[in-house]
């Protein structure tokens, strides 16, 4: 890979020359005070992207949706094909009134949108963009991430309590029902690509896919359970229903207005962008691009997180919506199984590899 | 998998039910429509229909206007299918008057009430994918049904509320391109009915959803007074169309679909498959339409003889029916309507015990009702 092009390197560089001028500067605590700078750069970079991403991917889907649904989708706004109309619903959602139902609990619903929030921020920081492009290249890089992704339900349940409303609650139920079921294939269809790699690093995960994507293996398996626990856990269309707009208004945030709501519909799309990511990461290389493809590490990893956002964006638009209790016979009784299958057969891979 | 639980003191010790107002403001109960639901947990254990809340009092204005005004009224009963109903509203004063309709006219309408029926059905198809999750096929039922609408428009200006038959006859002669339109309509609808199945009739989770959901059998059918493809999708093989036929309809050849369990699937494939049967219809009558007058020759002050009369026709709902008394004068002494979306909704409350939320929904959306047709 060229230099030139990585981001990554311009990153490393440009940090170690300023651990350098701090040192010539003689800034006491040289590289404590470096190490701060830094992680605050990244920190600030990171939440400029995640903003700029949850914009572009609410757009994405207006447009997926509509080019399904034969329309056109937002054209007027902003001009070209209507690309300021996520900024004009932001503007929208910050001028609307902050309405708490009256006999909410107040306190619970005004903390559940940032509980949702802060995980799937955290979430970004294990996230391999590039190599030396990793927020925190953890050992446990993975685990963070299934971790406080697990949070999310507890929001969510926050929501539909607090809210005092009876769709909300049903809402929040059924998603306390749902994640933490789905949670446990979801965790075990990676576990296959773990024990090939023999690590929870991300980057090592990446690196060991040098000569192959994982996707073009047995570990195909595992990226399908993975795509089908990773919809049911952002709550997407089949597995939706924790919002359910037809039967429950709109489950957990039924009661949620402006920038609250904002917060419940952004975690959605974050969330989304970090399954994907996972899914990049794990499964399709990651940042390692073939060596004629002359690009940025980069823009080679968000290439592959966005076809598998679209992916999920197609199943959206084409898909029914599962009942309850099917929905916990097929995690339980379907892919609970299959996932086990699925480590059995990465088991084997993994002795035939030796 | 598919059983209906029935819950008792005895397999649920002790739970506290919660009774869940859905609608009148719900995104799926199909307007205003309220539903009293009682549920332990997520599964139903009582359901009232509550209905009223878009009761314009269409049956006492009818008695103080004409019967020419009564046909404009009848637009607004079932809103998405006001061919049919503008036939169920000149049928009654045409045969207590026994006013010999031109053949014409006669095709016309058959035409019209059968390319409404399509266009009920389409949204039915629509609106029942948005009931299951599938928001999608809402968009190209409506793609399809726009056609339909700009046929309508074509014959009698409006795209919703036609007011196109009249005593006697309809109110314009076809234009001159509308039968090779219709045509033309016709050979682009058939493939669109398979793109539908592939949509969404075949989907394996929308078959999941359906199946085996809300089952009625025949017996209950019959006994709920049920009417149209519900009491079809259930197996009776009754068509008004075919059993007590009006109009032309004998002279055409179609088949009538039946479902076989009385499931939410059986009642949606009839309707599917209806759609199909309805062009066949048209086409028939696109071919055979003869030429001559539109209207017979009626008085222009319609005063029918005193006397009263029950007509009923194929709503693409159910069975429309009109019980019509007449005092001699020029507004109708008593005009009863039973629309078929007041009948079919009443079992509601028997059928939704013991299943979820979510197939409340599906049951509801599977009946087809128009709240106009309901409150009147």
């Amino acid at each position: 890979m060229n230099a030139m092009y990585d981001l990554g390197d311009l990153w490393l560089f440009l940090t170690g020359k300023l651990g350098e001028l701090l040192a010539w500067l003689g800034v006491p605590f040289a590289g404590v005070v470096a190490f701060v700078i830094e992680k605050s750069v990244y920190a600030g970079a990171l939440l400029v992207f995640i903003s700029l991403t949850a914009l572009w991917m609410i757009w994405m889907e207006r447009k997926v949706s509509a080019h399904m649904q034969l329309r056109y989708g937002p054209m007027w706004t902003g001009g070209w094909h209507g690309w300021s109309q996520t900024i004009a619903d932001m503007i929208k959602l910050l001028l609307k009134e902050d309405v708490i139902p009256e006999k909410a609990d107040r306190w619970v619903h005004r903390l559940a949108p940032i509980v949702i929030f802060v995980p799937s921020l955290i979430g970004f920081l294990v996230i391999p963009f590039e190599k030396n492009l990793i927020g925190a290249d953890l050992d446990v890089g993975i685990l963070l991430i299934f971790g406080f992704s697990s949070i999310a339900v507890l929001s969510i349940f926050m929501g539909g309590w607090s809210s005092n409303n009876k769709y909300s609650l049903m809402g929040g139920l059924r998603s306390a029902a749902q994640m933490v079921s789905y949670e446990i294939p979801l965790v075990l269809s990676v576990l296959g690509v773990i024990m090939t790699v023999g690590s929870l690093k991300m980057s090592e995960i990446v690196n060991a896919q040098a000569g192959g994507w994982f996707l073009f293996s047995p570990h195909l398996f595992g990226f399908i359970l993975y795509i089908v626990a990773g919809t049911a856990e952002v709550n997407r269309t089949p597995f939706d229903i924790p919002e359910a707009e037809s039967e429950l208004v709109s489950g957990y945030n039924t009661e949620y207005s402006g920038l609250k709501y904002g917060f419940f519909m952004l975690s959605e799309f974050t969330n989304t962008f970090i399954i994907s990511a996972v899914a990049a990461t794990f499964f399709m290389g990651g940042w390692l691009a073939p060596k004629w493809l002359p690009l940025p590490g980069i823009v080679v990893f968000l290439l592959k997180t966005y076809l598998i956002v679209y992916l999920l964006m197609w199943f959206r638009w084409t898909f029914p919506r599962l009942r309850v209790d099917r929905l916990m016979d097929f995690g339980w009784k379907v892919l609970l199984p299959l996932s086990f299958l699925n480590i059995f057969i990465a088991g084997i891979w993994v002795l035939l590899k030796k | 998998m598919k059983e209906n639980p029935i819950i008792t003191t005895d397999n649920c010790a002790e739970f506290e039910e919660m009774t869940l107002n859905m609608g009148p403001q719900h995104p799926s109960t199909h307007g205003v429509f309220h539903l009293l639901l009682k549920m332990n947990g997520e599964t139903i254990t009582y359901a009232r229909p509550d209905i009223g809340y878009l009761h314009r009092g269409m049956e006492k204005l009818a008695e103080k206007r004409t019967y020419q005004a009564n046909i404009a009224m009848s637009d607004r009963w079932d809103y998405i299918a006001a061919m049919s109903n503008n036939f169920a509203a000149v049928l009654g004063p045409e045969k207590l008057m026994k006013v010999q309709v031109p053949k014409r006219a006669e095709y016309i309408r058959v035409i019209m009430a059968e390319l409404n029926r399509i266009a009920s059905h389409l949204i039915f198809f629509g609106t029942y994918g948005i009931d299951i999750g599938a928001f999608t096929p809402f968009f190209y039922a409506f793609r399809d049904r726009e056609k339909i609408l700009d046929l309508f428009e074509s014959v009698s200006g409006a795209r919703l509320t036609f007011n196109y038959f009249r005593i006697g006859g309809v109110a314009q002669d076809l234009p001159a391109d509308f039968i090779a339109n219709t045509k033309e309509f016709i050979r682009f609808f058939r493939p669109k009915l398979k793109e539908y199945d592939t949509l969404l009739s075949q989907n394996v989770i929308f078959r999941d959803r359906t199946v085996g959901v809300g089952a009625v059998s025949a017996e209950e059918a019959v006994n709920w007074a049920w009417s149209g493809p519900n009491l079809r999708g259930s197996g009776v093989n009754f068509d008004i169309r075919k059993d007590d036929t009006y109009s032309v309809y004998s002279e055409f050849d179609f088949a009538v679909p039946t479902g076989a369990n009385g499931d939410c699937w059986d009642r949606y494939m009839v309707r599917m498959k209806e759609m199909y049967e309805s062009t066949v219809i048209i086409e028939q009558a696109l071919a055979k339409i003869p030429e001559g007058e539109i209207m017979a020759k009626v008085p222009r002050v319609i005063k029918p003889p005193a006397g009263e009369i029950y007509i009923r026709i194929e709503a693409p709902k159910g069975d429309l029916g009109v019980y019509l008394i007449s005092d001699g004068s020029v507004n109708p002494y008593r005009m009863k309507v039973r629309g078929p979306s007041f009948v079919n909704v009443a079992i509601l409350q028997k059928i939704l015990k013991g299943w979820k939320i979510a197939d409340v929904v599906a049951v509801l959306g599977s009946l087809d009702i128009v709240l106009g047709e309901v409150d009147r």
